[in-house]
């Protein structure tokens, strides 16, 4: 058994990111477990540029946005383990890894951040009907291929889904020489970065089919091609308006589900809406000393608020280590009218990491001006028009430390608000 | 010259194959497809039934009820899991709960042991999730659970390992009879002189029996579709939950899978073609609809998978198990659709008994071993035993699918194995690599690598399933015809 103060589950940006900050908020023993061969998770096969522009204020790659954390993890002397494996957290943060040279490793932490991302959602999720053939792959299992291992998963593609992992695969396959026909949609609006939307898909002639999906792969072997049908308002398909559309390969951008398996042994408490763990102002789950942060707490459009999340782990794991003792009172944070979730979903404003805490939300549906407010049992304390709200963008706010005093709740209204402004898809 | 060629790689082609393997004889199995487990053997319900459905005095009855108790021993040697977890018949309305004493009955005639119609309180102490409408049930102690592929490789591997060779990519495409007696048997590598055919052909078993001029009967495609859940809410039924029967079909079930998920399903629908298991939206609504009827409160979200499968269901309406009267030395074993895996132990009997009257002398063995070699599955072992598996190959201490715990170790064992993987799927059914939550998105790239390395392959030549479902098409850059210059608009 080995003794550890701080371990970090995941060597991708979140963890990466808090394990820099934890080195830097003088944190001696900072453990990062990784199960791949090289550090940086995700960012490795993000080989398209549009990282940074928050952090650093420039526009890098995603293997060039890993590596400054990965070069100043090493300066700052963070213990990286690679090609390890967690496969057991208790909730008393006992951690069980396995790797071929040490074997099964068993490690007691003083406090655990988990950085463990999140996967694709699948095929069976989304239940597509027809035959299993070679030729569906889910858009980031196809960027690993493409930017990894340099093969192609096929020439002439569809995508279904506009997240944004297919609509880079779009333009990168497209670069690479293949055909993609088209990108289907089955809501009325795109579930991409708008930016995306622009340089991968209009730039390319790629069309984008919105309230479309696919109704049915063909092909024993291989993909022969797909039907797609128009969806009506309730998102069933018109089967009048279906028509079938040659191509060997699926590519499924349908939604990114955060990895809980380990928080789930850990038994946090999951938020069944983000599907993640539960958390307070310091990033800290249900579990004390337990901490989360990145798209294994939820799903984000931009690696920099990853980053900004994951800093704010390492300062709670910080006073975590410094004070575990200290019990909280929470005020609850409730995602009103118009937004799926707020996060932090608790806070105990004396115990801030900061003077000002950062709420992250996403809206319903896309909207071209709305007005968030922010209330507490006493009134409305804050409020901001917004425009060109969409789903796929993650809204922030910040709200002061004597903006909250002495609340007893707080929650968070979208309303749209008229004088809309038409824009295009 | 080999005594005996049996024709079909499923469930029931790799127990004759392994109860042949007990004596002294030349014996080959031919599989159309690049694995065994191919056809109707991969996508079924996973029951080992009872035995009170069938009608009393046919083949499927006799059969159902005497193979039931093989599969403690079978499972036992071949280190394949099986539960006896036992089924409930669900009763919704007064009628139904008069058909339950019907099949009660049929169930004492049939030899079935241990059945009780049980009162709706005990059902709902049993099963909490039940529908709480439900009347009574009919409680059958005697069935259980099991993977059909998991089995079927593990007899093949068996059969293998005692003598009997199994050749793959094999269809074959004729059968020549001379003097009214089997002859030979044509693939597309060779031919194979055989004095005696077993055609365990599945839904093709019609057609071989025309191809070798045998006697006429017609298998038709029943289509059965599945969704299948994440193990997080496996708990939901511990036993397997069948509405009460209509004259076609046991119904739409809720049923747990030995690997700790449920499905749901299947529904029952005539199809054209032999190869047509493309699941279709009316049959995810409609086993939907009727698995709701039995647990009305299904995690619908969490659903991980669909796949259908196709049962091989004969004009003669029962099993069609008999030596043919025209060609010598042809044995027919068609027309098995359920109980046909709970019944695939006591068919593989009753073909040597054929064999014997049709006059093989069958000498035993003083080699046979009944046990495969030991099969490890990290995810089922102890820390300490993990550790000590690690130490001794490092390979197992690499995890290459996370949703399900599987080891690079595993897989290479599962390539090198008797009967070895040679595809991403066989792969799959071997390990269970890339069958959990992110069905292989993860660990598909990684299969495809280590698949290539250990058979000596370009990722390019690894397979889904056999040729033709070729992973990836090509290198990065090959496609581009504009010299790599492609520019925006």
């Amino acid at each position: 058994m080995q003794n550890r103060e701080l371990v970090i589950i995941g060597g991708g940006p979140a963890g990466l990111s808090a394990a820099v900050e934890a080195r830097r908020l003088g944190i001696k023993d900072v453990l990062v477990i990784d199960r791949e061969s090289e550090p940086g998770g995700i960012l490795k096969q993000c080989i398209h540029p549009g990282f940074g522009l928050h952090i650093f204020k420039e526009e890098l790659t995603g293997p060039e946005y890993a590596e400054r954390f990965v070069r100043e993890a090493k300066n700052l002397g963070v213990e990286i383990m690679l090609d390890t494996m967690a496969i057991e957290l208790t909730a008393d943060k006992r951690i069980i890894a396995v790797n071929s040279q040490e074997g099964l490793i068993e490690i007691q932490a003083k406090a655990v951040i988990l950085a463990m991302g999140c996967r694709e959602r699948t095929r069976g999720a989304i239940n597509i009907p027809g035959f299993r053939p070679a030729g569906v792959f889910t858009a980031g299992t196809a960027q690993r291929f493409v930017n990894i291992e340099g093969y192609m998963p096929g020439r002439e593609i569809v995508i279904l889904g506009s997240g944004d992992i297919g609509l880079i695969m779009a333009r990168r396959l497209t670069l690479e020489g293949a055909k993609v026909r088209c990108v289907v949609e089955i809501m009325p609006y795109s579930n991409g970065l708008t930016r995306n939307i622009v340089q991968c898909l209009e730039d390319y002639d790629i069309p984008l089919l919105l309230k479309h999906t696919v109704v049915n792969i063909h092909g024993r072997k291989r993909v022969e091609g797909v039907t797609i049908a128009e969806v009506d308002d309730n998102m069933k398909p018109i089967m009048e308006t279906a028509k079938f559309i040659p191509c060997d390969t699926l590519l499924l951008s349908v939604g990114l589900i955060p990895e809980n398996e380990l928080s789930r042994m850990a038994e946090i408490q999951i938020d069944e809406v983000t599907g993640g763990p539960v958390v307070n102002q310091r990033m800290e789950t249900s579990v004390p000393g337990i901490f989360a942060c990145g798209n294994v707490l939820h799903v984000h459009d931009l690696v920099d608020f990853v980053t900004r999340e994951a800093i704010l782990a390492a300062r709670g794991a910080a006073s975590y280590l410094a004070d575990s003792d200290k019990k909280y009172d929470y005020v609850p944070v409730v995602a009103g009218d118009g937004l799926r979730y707020v996060l932090p979903h608790r806070i105990n404003i004396e115990a801030m990491p900061e003077k000002r805490q950062t709420f992250f939300m996403r809206s319903v549906k896309p909207m071209a001006k709305a007005r968030l407010s922010i209330e507490s049992e006493k009134g409305v304390i804050k409020s901001r028009v917004m425009r060109y709200v969409k789903p796929s963008e993650m809204l922030s706010i910040p709200i002061d430390r004597d903006e909250m005093k002495g609340i007893k709740i707080l929650k968070f209204n979208l309303q749209e608000e008229g004088d809309s402004v038409e824009r295009g898809e | 010259m080999l005594d005996v060629v049996i024709i079909g790689g499923g469930v029931v082609g790799c127990m004759i194959a392994r109860e042949l393997s007990r004596y002294q004889l030349k014996a080959v199995l031919l599989e159309k497809e690049d694995d065994v487990a191919s056809g109707t053997s991969k996508a079924n319900s996973a029951i080992i039934h009872a035995g009170y459905d069938a009608k009393p005095g046919t083949l499927k009855a006799k059969l159902n009820v005497r193979g039931n108790p093989l599969f403690d021993i079978i499972c036992g040697e071949l280190d394949v899991p099986f539960k006896r977890i036992g089924s409930l018949v669900v009763a919704l309305n007064e009628e139904e709960v008069r058909a339950l004493e019907e099949l009660l009955e049929r169930g004492k005639s049939n030899g079935v042991p241990g059945l009780e119609i049980i009162s709706r309180e005990r059902l709902r102490e049993m099963e909490p999730n039940v529908n709480r409408e439900a009347l009574a049930a009919l409680y059958a102690p005697t069935a259980g659970i099991i993977c059909p592929y998991e089995l079927t490789i593990a007899l093949a591997e068996n059969a293998c390992q005692n003598g009997v060779e199994i050749k793959l990519n094999s269809p074959v495409l004729g059968v020549r009879v001379e003097n009214g007696g089997v002859l030979s048997v044509r693939t597309p590598g060779e031919t194979l002189y055989t004095r005696y055919i077993i055609n365990a052909a599945g839904l093709f078993a019609d057609e071989i029996s025309r191809l070798a001029g045998a006697e006429d009967y017609r298998i038709t495609p029943r289509k059965g579709e599945y969704l299948i859940f994440d193990r997080r809410f496996g708990g939901i039924v511990s036993r397997v939950i069948f509405p009460t029967p209509t004259k076609i079909s046991k119904g739409i079930l809720v049923c747990p899978t030995v690997d700790g998920n449920f499905f749901i399903g299947p529904n029952s629908n005539d199809v054209g073609e032999k190869d047509d298991v493309a699941v279709t939206q009316q049959g995810i609504e409609e086993i939907i609809k009727g698995a709701r009827k039995l647990v009305p409160d299904l995690p619908l979200k969490h659903v991980i998978s669909s796949f259908a499968g196709l049962r091989a269901v004969s004009d003669t309406d029962d099993f069609v198990i008999r030596a043919s009267k025209k060609v010598k030395g042809f044995i027919n074993v068609g027309g098995i659709q359920s109980p046909g895996l709970s019944s695939a132990p006591a068919i593989a009997e009753m073909v040597l008994e054929i064999l014997k009257e049709e006059g093989l002398e069958l000498r035993e063995k003083n080699n046979f071993n009944p046990k495969r070699p030991p099969i490890f599955k990290f995810r089922h072992l102890s820390n300490e035993e993990k550790r000590e598996l690690i130490r001794k190959k490092p390979a197992y201490g690499r995890i290459i699918c996370r949703c399900e715990t599987v080891t690079e170790g595993e897989i290479i064992d599962a390539i090198r194995r008797p009967v070895g993987a040679r595809s991403l799927d066989a792969v799959k059914r071997r390990t269970r690599a890339g069958m959990g939550r992110c069905q292989g998105g993860f660990c598909s790239p990684r299969i495809v690598e280590i698949l290539a390395r250990e058979l000596g392959i370009s990722p390019l030549e690894v397979t889904k399933c056999g040729s033709g479902s070729e992973i990836l098409k090509g290198r990065t850059k090959e496609f581009i015809e504009t010299g790599g210059v492609i520019n925006a608009k």
